[in-house]
């Protein structure tokens, strides 16, 4: 086995296990911690697929903006009701119909799928995107050329994410 | 290296565990949290096509599920503290204004 594979069976049992402790974990705090070591192990798998941009996002984004601000929501709330609170609703038997349903539905689609899954691996056409000419340039030149309009809604969009949350959480003044 | 279905398992793992959390957990920070879990699992599948076919389309789409999840994020969290405002409770069973 080569490191990449090391690496990526590694990251893999991290996010697993860490993932089902978010969902299983009683205390919210602890949940958000696990999640951070799900969203840090799905970094470290970013890297073994040699997407070095995406994983420094995923770092910055993900660990540093958005499970900050569930943490100081989680704070802002008061922790001690939700730790008395039941956390578990009594829809636990459909849950894990669904979720065997689902599991059992990928896994079949994935094992009939996998010889035609084969022609995905052109190693020869791959160095351009395996950081010879950098990745962080690569996915650049893709974002401001080919993408740049998408890209423009996408800012759209965080702007109007951000005019509704601060809309959401003002308040009223004498005047309304 | 690593088939790339391994890479497709570990992506409908994280997002079965996800839809999991929103069935069965109450708290909506939770539920919240398992939807992050979901895109996560979305993003792994973009990125490993992204790699083994060696074009760049599937980081930049990353790139936009990693966007629509802080919108996501910041609209979800303010909805969550005005509710808490007015009702005092992050339990969803609750949370049946709209129930019929």
């Amino acid at each position: 086995m080569s490191v990449e594979q090391v690496l990526f069976y590694i990251f893999a049992a991290l996010a697993v296990m860490s993932a089902v402790a978010v969902i299983t974990l009683r205390n919210v705090v602890h949940s958000a911690v696990a999640l951070a070591a799900t969203l840090l192990s799905v970094a470290g798998i970013f890297l073994t697929l040699h997407a070095e941009f995406l994983a420094g996002v995923q770092v910055i984004v993900y660990v540093g903006g958005i499970l900050v601000l569930f943490i100081f929501v989680i704070m802002l709330i008061s922790i001690e009701r939700s730790i008395i609170e039941r956390q578990f609703n009594r829809q636990w038997l459909v849950a894990l119909i669904t979720a065997i349903l689902l599991i059992g539905e990928l896994g079949f689609v994935l094992w009939r799928g996998t010889d035609s899954l084969v022609l995905a691996e052109p190693a020869a056409a791959a160095p351009s995107v395996l950081g010879v000419s950098g990745n962080s340039q690569l996915v650049g030149e893709a974002l401001y050329g080919q993408y740049l309009l998408p890209f423009e809604i996408a800012s759209i969009l965080l702007l109007v994410a951000i005019v509704g949350s601060v809309a959401l959480s003002k308040k009223k003044t004498q005047a309304e | 290296m690593v088939p790339i279905h391994h890479y497709l398992l570990l992506g409908a793992a994280l997002f079965t565990i996800g839809v999991v959390g929103v069935l069965t957990r109450r708290n909506i920070m939770v539920i919240l949290m398992s939807i992050e879990l979901m895109m996560n699992a979305v993003n792994i599948n973009l990125i490993a096509f992204s790699g083994r076919l060696g074009h760049v389309a599937g980081q930049v789409f990353a790139i936009f599920v990693i966007t629509v999840a802080a919108a996501e994020a910041a609209v979800g969290l303010g909805i969550v503290i005005a509710m808490f405002k007015n009702k005092e409770t992050m339990n969803i069973n609750e949370i049946d204004l709209m129930k019929w």
